[in-house]
């Protein structure tokens, strides 16, 4: 299986109360339930990130519930007021159980 | 009559547009969309208008579609693909930090539909856009 493999990306320092930009992607296969095995006609049954959430000092800040409509290595952009500085945490939910996550520190500045 | 062979290959070609017809079925159908809906909502009124899905006209690659939605004062946005065999796509549920009630992503389209997308505002109200997506090669594999 592909390695799964988080990347964000977020500003490294920002004053206290900007607004920031965060983007990030998961490689993930995103199957989604509905492809057939060209060779034997099965369906390939559903693996896909089915949560996401960001949140940062362990507060909020967006959580997407994913649905297999969702393109492969999902991509999520949104942005975030930025309180001051701390860590920041993503959290991507796999079906099978497995989170994947990542942190990225963001300073005053 | 006499049958020409022209007259025989446009029948076959009826014959097989009118086969293939019950293929769409494979979409979902409005009643689905409508429970999804109603899932979200509660069964609340929904006002037409107000919620902003940005998306290109037509998608050459259904298999990822960029899609922004935004509804300024939105705590949650659904997003729905009227036309995939599963009309959901996504929940953004907007937490305490998030700056603007708007997020980015790639979905997938079957082919060429609407999507719809519905927003709950801070006041419990609910809001709902559409916007019809082109396609030129569907994303949902064989």
């Amino acid at each position: 299986m592909a390695k799964v493999k988080p990347r964000v990306k977020v500003p490294k320092k920002a004053e206290v109360g900007e607004v920031i930009t965060i983007k990030t992607l998961i490689s993930h296969p995103m199957e989604s339930g509905q492809r057939k095995d060209k060779k034997t006609g099965d369906l390939i049954p559903r693996k896909i990130i089915n949560k996401f959430v960001a949140s940062f000092e362990g507060q909020e800040v967006v959580n997407v519930d994913v649905d297999p409509a969702v393109s492969a290595n999902p991509y999520f952009q949104f942005d975030m007021k930025f309180p001051g500085a701390g860590t920041m945490k993503f959290e991507w939910t796999d079906d099978d159980g497995s989170v994947y996550t990542a942190e990225k520190k963001i300073k005053v500045g | 009559m006499k049958l020409t062979r022209r007259d025989a290959l446009l029948l076959t070609a009826g014959a097989a547009i009118t086969a293939s017809l019950p293929l769409p079925a494979l979409a979902a159908t409005p009643e689905d969309i409508d429970a999804d809906i109603a899932a979200f909502t509660g069964g609340a009124d929904v006002k037409e208008g107000g919620v902003e899905i940005t998306a290109p006209e037509i998608a050459e690659n259904g298999n990822t579609v960029p899609v922004e939605v935004s509804a300024p004062g939105a705590t949650s946005i659904l997003l729905l693909a009227a036309g995939n065999p599963n009309p959901g796509v996504a929940t953004f549920n907007f937490g305490p930090l998030s700056a603007a009630s708007e997020a980015k992503t790639r979905i997938r389209l079957a082919g060429t539909q609407d999507l719809i997308a519905v927003a709950k505002m801070a006041d419990g109200s609910f809001a709902m856009s559409k916007r019809s997506v082109k396609v030129t090669i569907g994303g949902c594999g064989g």
